[in-house]
């Protein structure tokens, strides 16, 4: 048999396993989510958003756990977009090539590799207990504003990377400062995918259950939080809990509840990709 | 006899270890169009991105010798570059405009440099244009992306841009390698023109728009300086074996 023949037989193979591994992949996603929802759509109704948790199921709601979750990523945003984008931006256009820059990059590169719950171990040790923040909105949002921090770091840089070099190019030629080729050149080109960047990270935050419950995020809250300092419990944990329980109609309300996240994600990531999509259609080189 | 505008004595070029210009003495005349020609990988796009330091933004790109810009040595410690870089302006080989609209990529560089009255910049941008020969094709789409140009209008924009910022000198790198014959013919004509205001200097692989469009050619080979003289001359009487076996297209 001849090499020819043989490599179209492989490329053939080679799409079939392709093909057969992303159905497996739909297939097995599909059958969750419909599960997901004939556990969960009957409960999905306005007093589902607007109720606190309570002991009976057909009572109690999420109203405590998407504020909280609604805050905590708001504290998170704030926190670690400048740092992350700033860091970016500093890393790839300012910093130098050398070897303390080497040492960074690949130290970046291994924290965003770090399991959450090293990043809620940390955050228990350093906000909770020695910056005294409790178990505050403030101590759970800026545990995950670090645990977001390498990827929007690295994200950042990647983003600013694919600016074209003839692009600088063309702006320090016509005698544009560094700052000025950055800021109103580089920037502006790479801001899609920043942005990108920044909303997938933020919806890998908006699940993250474990390093909330380690920093000791509390799993029932009957009240709204007021400010920065108190406590609080997020959508993951709530819906955590309920799992948790023994009767049946907490599992249906966290099946509700899991519906609420999914829809979440799905829209931050439809987002990310809409973002790109029109940047994409915008800047083409 | 005029003042050079550039004078450069003992210029040595490297990337890393490796060494690309050994050691070139060449002056370069006011208001006169210089051609830089030679093979490919013999030096051209260094030199010439030597002498508005572009080439600075390399990593490991290094520059020694003398390399005077109307008596200053553009490499010594106290050059204010972005000022170099605005008086000594250039053209790249592929069109590099922003990727922003027709009138933006004129008025970005002209913000730059402190203009921000917008009747001005209106003024300039069209002023700019026209000198470019592209104002009657695009006056009516100004806020149109300049990537969706042809190529040729899009090199054109870029010596607009250029031109709008009133540098003293211009610096072509194969300005027309990218783009179709009848490009090619309007931005040599171009060049033709704007010889009267301005010092070029052009790199060409190409031997008759070196013929056409410039008064003295310098021939490079492996990074040295072979020939340099009257256009006129080095195309019809060279002095090195070599710089006529190039011209004649026996080597390339
Ligand atoms: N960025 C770079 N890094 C390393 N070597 C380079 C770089 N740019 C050019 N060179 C080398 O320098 C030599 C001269 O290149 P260049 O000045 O671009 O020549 P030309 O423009 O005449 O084709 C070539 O050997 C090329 O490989
Ligand atoms: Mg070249």
């Amino acid at each position: 048999m001849n090499r020819k023949s043989r490599n179209k037989r492989l490329d053939k193979g080679f799409s079939i396993l392709g093909i057969a591994s992303i159905a497996f992949g739909l297939i097995v996603l599909l059958v969750l989510i419909i599960d997901v929802f004939l556990d969960g759509s009957a409960r999905l109704s306005w007093s589902f958003f607007t109720s606190f948790p309570s002991r009976k199921p057909e009572l109690a709601g999420i109203l405590s756990a998407w504020v909280g979750t609604v805050w905590i990523m708001a504290i998170t945003a704030l926190i670690a977009l400048p740092l992350g984008i700033g860091a970016g931006i500093y890393l790839e256009e300012y910093a130098g090539k050398n070897r303390l820059t080497d040492f960074i990059e690949i130290n970046i590169a291994n924290l965003a590799g770090v399991p959450s719950v090293i990043y809620g171990l940390l955050g228990l040790g350093l906000f909770v207990r020695y910056f005294n923040l409790d178990r505050s909105i403030l101590a759970g949002g800026l545990t995950l504003a670090l645990l977001i921090l390498p990827v929007i770091i690295l994200s950042t840089r990647e983003a600013l990377r694919a600016v074209p070099f003839s692009i600088r190019e063309a702006s320090y030629a016509s005698g544009a400062t560094r700052w000025q080729t950055v800021r109103y050149q580089v920037i502006p080109a790479a801001f899609g995918s920043i942005m990108t960047g920044v909303i997938l990270a933020m919806s890998r935050a908006v699940g993250e259950t474990a390093p909330l419950i380690t920093i000791g995020a509390l799993t029932y809250i009957a009240f709204l939080p007021q400010g920065l300092s108190d406590p609080f419990t997020v959508l993951p944990i709530q819906i955590f809990n309920w799992v948790s329980r023994p009767q049946k109609g907490f599992f249906a309300n966290a099946a509700a509840g899991i519906i609420v996240l999914l829809g979440l994600t799905l829209i931050m990531n439809a987002a990310a990709i809409l973002l790109r999509h029109h940047y994409q259609k915008k800047i083409r080189w | 006899m005029q003042n050079p505008t550039f004078e450069i004595k003992a210029m040595r070029a490297s990337y890393g270890a490796k060494e690309v210009l050994k050691g070139i003495d060449i002056n370069i005349l006011s208001n006169s169009v210089t051609a830089i020609i030679g093979p490919s990988g013999c030096g051209k796009s260094t030199f010439i991105r030597s002498l508005n330091r572009i080439n600075d933004l390399i990593p490991n790109f290094h520059a020694s010798g003398d390399i005077l810009y109307r008596g200053e040595d553009i490499y010594s410690g106290d050059v204010d570059v972005v000022d170099l870089r605005r008086r000594i302006g250039m053209v790249f080989q592929k069109p590099n405009p922003f990727p922003k609209s027709i009138y933006d990529n004129i008025a970005y560089v002209l913000r730059v440099h402190g203009f921000d009255m917008r009747e001005m910049i209106d003024e300039i941008v069209e002023k700019s244009l026209r000198k470019a020969a592209l104002w009657d094709e695009v006056k009516d789409n100004l806020k149109q992306n300049a990537l969706t140009l042809s190529g040729g209008q899009q090199q054109r924009l870029c010596i607009a841009r250029t031109l709008a910022i009133e540098p003293e000198v211009l610096l072509f790198d194969e300005p027309c390698s990218a783009l179709d014959p009848i490009s090619t013919a309007k931005v040599e004509e171009l060049i033709h023109q704007l010889k009267q205001n301005y010092t070029i200097v052009i790199v060409t692989h190409n031997m008759q728009q070196a013929a056409r469009v410039s008064d003295h050619s310098a021939f490079f080979l492996m990074g040295e300086l072979i020939e340099f003289g009257k256009t006129q001359d080095i195309f019809t009487k060279p002095v090195d074996a070599r710089t006529e076996a190039y011209i004649t297209g026996r080597f390339g």
